[in-house]
């Protein structure tokens, strides 16, 4: 076991424990975006950093990926920390504000302005559904492109990847972009699961096996209607 | 050359190569790294070969081709050995004089170097102004060196350091001397070198361990792991032998990038010479000791310079720094223990090892000690690289090595470690140069780049050109890396129009703060490092932008209006340079710039030889 101090409060854990997991164990809250359980960690939203450390040696680091070392002292809701954290959601804000998650995030926050050029864009690269799609979709359809601010996600050379069973996973755990669909562009389509009128039932005839997350779907049903 | 099978075999071969030296001999010595053969060093050779042939003198002088020596302002340059002399910029045509005058044993007064300030003519390379402040430990081996020949690098010392690691019988041995030294990491970070081999010898070595050397040397205006890795590609493998034994290391990796050709060319060479002579492979040098070494070519990007990110590239994966702890030493290639150096930190290895940590450690200051290659270049009139002990004051850098600024008008300021690094004013050039002090001072050493600023040039443009760098070559993992390094360009192209008020200063210094608090890697951390150290020590050339809508050094496009003033002979000099057809007027009368059609593009002051052209 692995001793440690959150916000003053000793904790054990067991090793290997990400002090995200030792905080809400013990009930400190600490919003993430990019965290999802049964996903790995990977730390790219940083909303969940905290406070590590004393003194001039204090430095902020992100709870989801840093591992509970022993003696280890974490601040969880230090000025510092809050500070930080308020211009994360005050930058997200500015580029996707018609996310419902970010939205609410903002609102819990007290975050009441947004002092940027505002922007729409529909992904913020948390890379939450790169990772459901490779470790329980097994699919590994879609990956990151690029660097820097050419940063996207989507498949080679956009064509559709032939690994992808238009499961639609990626577009359920996607906290900013609900409603993206490029089904009018089914060639650049990521998953195409949000066609759920007609695409995953055709494919559903070729693949038994077929993993679809709007089972029982509605667009089934009008099918055999028909 | 026949395989060594035993360290004495190795020591009767070093004998034999330097009892055929004859040092008094004269040699040409003609620098051409790729700094040099862009400005012409290969036609020098190949003017040197053809008169040496045609006057029969190939018996009596000799010729070397080596990498970089440091002064590239006077390439193409050539040093006579023994005497050191030095003529620089030389032109083809002047190679037979000088090759003549050479087996003459005479010099060539008239190419000698005109000191500008005196106008004196300087004939010793280490009486030049540039070279006299100067320790050159590292840089000086690459004027031995042939880099393309391994007995080269035997006959001057080379792989002895290893042979008396390897006498020792003991690794420990090896990493206690590079304690005693201080070596700090030469990378930027200046982790402890030794520190970092104990705990990787440490290690339990089940699996295999790794040691890397990080030739992805990213930073615009620094050159300087290039021209060890071309000019002395030896000195980076007998580095990475030692380092091995001293950590019980199994397998080497040098990550360079594949925008160097010439160093890729000399290192793969080097590599295959020194698997023939037995120094690297299995049982080296007949002590059961095995080693090799691979390269791996980075693919240009500059985050890949970030340990973790480059691990994962060695792998085969996208660039992308990941967590630390686990550190690389505990986890690294394939999860295996790996140590990862800079090549001037690999270069230093020798050099410790043949002359004793104590002995380095003297150089330079408590705590950082020994030499560091800087890359100067900007508004100075001696540009190249430069080897100083740490310690050294800017002011000595930039005014003796560097002889002051190149233009008219004064040094303002100098920008040291890269893209990450910050701006140091002239006010606090008395700032010696050490991991601890640049630090201080809101700067980082990085891997030395040095880029000297004059009153011409802009604060907020050099903010601007750095984190436009930045957020194309930011990975893009770390939300406020990516997103910051764009909103911190975005804010700061409003101030170079001009737009907004005060507030946007505020908001760029909080959110830089943010970005440097919640980034995971070094690039995030360091990233808004010259938003914040600029605007710490130039703040009132930023509300100038802002407020007086004026850039007092006429960079910035939108702020400034080009006119003539009565200085203006009506020469149409102007006329033809000017792209929009802008400039109207008679011949010798004062022209005149419609400001409608001017796009700002300076072409029309560049050519002025009245200095008739205003900006203002």
């Amino acid at each position: 076991m692995i001793n440690l101090a959150i916000n003053g409060l000793p904790v054990s854990v067991e090793a290997g424990t990400t002090l995200l997991e030792a905080a809400r164990f013990v009930g400190f809250p600490i919003p993430t975006l990019c965290h999802m359980d049964g996903l790995s960690p990977y730390g790219a939203c940083r909303l969940c950093v905290v406070e590590i450390g004393d003194g001039p040696r204090a430095r902020l680091v992100s709870s989801c990926t840093y591992p509970a070392e022993e003696g280890l002292k974490v601040r969880t809701a230090s000025s510092r920390v809050v500070r930080a954290r308020r211009m994360v959601i005050e930058l997200l804000l500015a580029s996707c504000p018609q996310s419902k998650v970010i939205q609410d995030l903002a609102s819990a926050h007290g975050v009441r302005q947004q002092r940027f050029k505002q922007e729409h864009e529909d992904c913020i690269l948390c890379g939450l559904c790169v990772r459901m799609c490779e470790e329980q979709m097994m699919a590994k359809a879609i990956g990151f492109r690029g660097r820097g601010e050419k940063r996207s996600i989507g498949t080679p050379f956009d064509v559709k990847s032939d690994l992808c069973r238009l499961c639609g996973g990626c577009m359920y755990v996607c906290p900013a972009c609900q409603l993206r669909c490029t089904y009018t562009e089914p060639e650049k389509a990521i998953c195409g699961g949000c066609a759920n009128l007609a695409p995953p039932c055709l494919e559903k005839e070729q693949f038994d096996d077929l993993m679809c997350y709007m089972d029982p779907c509605v667009a089934c049903e009008i099918r055999k209607d028909r | 050359m026949d395989r060594v099978d035993s360290l004495d075999k190795f020591s009767a071969l070093q004998s034999r190569l330097v009892a055929a030296l004859d040092p008094g001999s004269p040699t040409i010595v003609v620098p051409a790294g790729t700094c040099g053969q862009v400005s012409g060093a290969n036609e020098l050779v190949r003017r040197a070969r053809q008169v040496l042939l045609e006057r029969n003198l190939a018996e009596r002088v000799r010729l070397r081709v080596t990498g970089c020596h440091g002064f590239c302002e006077m390439e193409p340059s050539v040093l006579i050995e023994p005497e050191g002399t030095f003529y620089p910029k030389v032109n083809p045509a002047d190679m037979a004089r000088i090759v003549e005058a050479v087996a003459d044993g005479a010099v060539v007064e008239d190419l000698l170097f005109l000191e500008p300030a005196t106008g004196a003519r300087v004939r010793k390379q280490a009486d030049l102004p540039f070279f006299r402040k100067q320790v050159r430990t590292i840089l000086s081996r690459n004027e031995k060196v042939d880099p393309t020949r391994l007995d080269s690098y035997i006959e001057n010392g080379g792989y002895s350091a290893l042979a008396r690691a390897l006498r020792q019988g003991d690794p420990r041995w090896v990493v206690d001397e590079v304690r005693a030294s201080g070596l700090r990491g030469r990378g930027g970070a200046g982790f402890p070198t030794g520190l970092k081999w104990q705990r990787l010898a440490e290690q339990p070595n089940g699996r295999g361990k790794f040691i890397v050397c990080n030739a992805d040397e990213g930073d615009p205006g620094a050159y300087m792991d290039r021209s060890v890795l071309e000019g002395n590609p030896h000195s980076i493998i007998e580095g990475m032998v030692i380092g091995a034994y001293g950590t019980g290391a199994t397998e080497g990796i040098v990550y360079v990038r594949n925008e160097y050709p010439l160093a890729v060319k000399h290192l793969a060479a080097a590599l295959q010479q020194a698997r023939e002579l037995g120094i690297l492979g299995r049982d080296i040098l007949g002590t059961g000791f095995s080693f090799d070494i691979r390269m791996v070519k980075g693919a240009g990007a500059f985050v890949c310079g970030e340990e973790t990110a480059l691990l994962r590239s060695i792998e085969g994966l996208m660039g992308e720094p990941r967590q630390r702890p686990p550190f690389p030493v505990q986890k690294g290639i394939a999860g295996k223990p790996t140590a990862i150096n800079n090549v001037e930190t690999w270069a230093n290895v020798p050099i410790i090892i043949q002359e004793g940590g104590d002995k380095f450690a003297k150089i330079g200051t408590p705590n950082n000690t020994g030499t560091k290659i800087f890359s100067l270049v900007g508004k100075v009139r001696n540009t190249g690289l430069i080897e100083v002990p740490m310690g050294i004051t800017i002011r000595e850098i930039i005014s003796d090595i560097g002889g002051g600024p190149s233009g008219k008008v004064p040094v303002k300021a100098v920008q040291t470690g890269g893209p990450s690094g910050g701006c140091i004013p002239v006010e606090r050039f008395d700032l010696p140069i050490d991991y601890d002090s640049l630090t201080k001072a809101g700067s980082i050493m990085g891997s030395g780049g040095m880029i000297v600023m004059d009153e011409n040039t802009c604060m907020v443009d050099v903010a601007k050109y750095f984190t436009n760098f930045l957020k194309d070559e930011s990975c893009g993992k770390c939300f406020t890396c990516r997103k910051g390094t764009q909103r911190m360009h975005e804010i700061l192209d409003g101030v170079s129009k001009g737009e907004g008020g005060p507030e946007q200063l505020d908001l760029l210094e909080e959110l830089a703060l943010v970005v440097k608090d919640t980034t995971m890697c070094g690039l995030g951390q360091t990233a808004p490092n010259p938003v914040l150290s600029t605007l710490r020590y130039f703040r009132q050339e930023y509300l100038e932008h802002i407020e007086g809508r004026r850039c007092r050094a006429g960079v910035c496009k939108e702020l400034i209006t080009y006119s003539i003033n009565e200085q203006c002979t009506g020469c149409r000099a102007c006329v033809k340079a000017c792209p929009q057809g802008a400039i109207t007027g008679t011949r010798k009368e004062r022209h005149t710039i419609a400001a409608a059609q001017c796009i700002k593009c300076g072409a029309c002051r560049s050519v002025c030889q009245f200095d008739a052209v205003d900006v203002t």
